[in-house]
């Protein structure tokens, strides 16, 4: 009964979409690390943020305990900083939903410092060019940088691998 | 409480903060657009880190103030920020410099940090250790770029280098407080650092063609709360809000 309660939670929680990125849900992005029935009988959710400073913080958390509460469960936010957040944590399937909203999915593999400061290949996201160029390391939020595709000249977003 | 502790983290808050704000002031000032949004980035970052760390130092003081009332309800000689931090912006060059001096310092000391004996001191190294490594990275070729420039940049970072120089020793000033966070192996003590910092500062310096800078001469005071004119006009702006309108919220 709790396990099947804690499951119907967790699916109310995962449906939450990203306020600055509404295709993509919490879960998608990784930063809903899990969500639990306790003792009290309390769905605890337990967040992880991608920025400290990301400005949607706040907005995610509000927007899980509003679903929960609405789902008819009794919500408590947990903010969990470690593990910290990393985009190796974004599922495939938010990758490329990230990808048809015109936004290029972190190149995978976060971990080797390669992939932060080298020349990594970034695709662009409407015609898959491979031949883009960097116009800024940071882009309209603190997760993405700036980029355009030198073959269909479109500017576009790039989540940074952090 | 842990007093020790309590200060450490102040401080380190009040270095984030102060320095988060005077970024912040470049907002819609910048001189290209994609620097209008980087710095603002870089501002929110620390300011976030900020955030973590005095509501942290609440907990640990335990005597009712949140991180609001550490941010904005102390006065002038309760912050304990680096001299440096609180430095007019003056032109993008030395912004630039000033950030790239603080990221590599800081990218040096969370990288230490992320292994503390304290888990909450952990987890915030652990987060902050990436934000600083990107702003580093970003600032350092600024420094490059400018240093290494235009005629007219190459003297405006050379005048940066100059302005900023004596305010670089008090990075890796010890005291007590230090001394007791080293010990405790919560926070590494700032002087083990000083080597390699200088060693990252001389390798960009190198491509920036500028000179090493000299570390003798050190203005302090910042620890202690002591201030340069400066700071007076910075709180001014910073507490306007909850000086005019005391424990309002958004």
């Amino acid at each position: 009964m709790v396990d099947l309660e804690a499951k119907r939670a967790w699916a109310v929680a995962a449906a939450v979409l990203d306020p600055e990125v509404p295709v993509v849900t919490v879960a998608d992005l990784g930063i809903l690390r899990s969500v639990e029935i306790d003792a009290q009988g309390r769905a605890v959710a337990r967040v992880t943020p991608t920025y400290s400073g990301c400005p949607a913080v706040l907005a995610i958390e509000l927007a899980i305990e509003a679903a929960l509460r609405d789902a008819g469960f009794d919500p408590l936010i947990e903010r969990v900083l470690t593990p910290a957040w990393t985009t190796d944590w974004i599922t495939d399937q938010g990758r490329e939903k990230l990808r048809a909203y015109g936004i290029a999915p972190p190149v995978a593999g976060s971990s080797s410092k390669r992939a932060l400061f080298g020349d990594v290949v970034v695709s662009c996201p409407r015609c898959a060019a491979q031949d883009t160029s960097k116009l800024s390391e940071f882009g309209s939020t603190a997760c993405k940088a700036h980029y355009r595709c030198n073959a269909c000249l479109e500017p576009f977003d790039y989540f940074k691998c952090i | 409480m842990h007093a020790p502790l309590f200060a450490a983290l102040i401080r380190l808050a009040d270095d984030h903060l102060i320095l988060g704000h005077r970024l912040s002031e470049w907002c819609g000032h910048a001189p290209m657009l994609e620097e209008d949004l980087a710095m603002p980035n870089i501002a929110l970052d620390l300011i976030g880190q900020a955030r973590a760390l005095y509501s942290y130092a609440g907990d640990i003081e335990a005597a009712g103030r949140d991180e609001d009332l550490l941010a904005f309800g102390r006065l002038e000689r309760d912050y304990q920020n680096l001299l440096i931090c609180e430095l007019p912006n003056g032109d993008f060059a030395q912004t630039m410099l000033r950030q790239f001096y603080f990221a590599s310092f800081m990218l040096l000391f969370w990288a230490e940090a992320e292994g503390s004996s304290n888990a909450t001191v952990a987890a915030v190294a652990a987060k902050a250790v990436k934000e600083a490594k990107y702003h580093r990275r970003h600032c350092g070729e600024w420094v490059i770029r400018l240093g290494d420039g235009t005629e007219e940049s190459t003297l405006r970072m050379q005048e940066a280098c100059f302005v900023l120089e004596p305010y670089l020793g008090e990075f890796f000033a010890v005291d007590d407080v230090a001394i007791e966070m080293s010990k405790a192996s919560i926070l590494p003590n700032p002087q083990s650092l000083r080597g390699a910092w200088l060693a990252d500062v001389c390798e960009v310096f190198v491509s920036a063609k500028l000179q090493a800078p000299d570390l003798t001469h050190a203005h302090k005071g910042g620890r202690q709360g002591r201030h340069t004119e400066a700071m007076g006009h910075l709180l001014a702006q910073l507490q306007y809000m909850q000086r005019s309108f005391p424990n309002m919220t958004w």
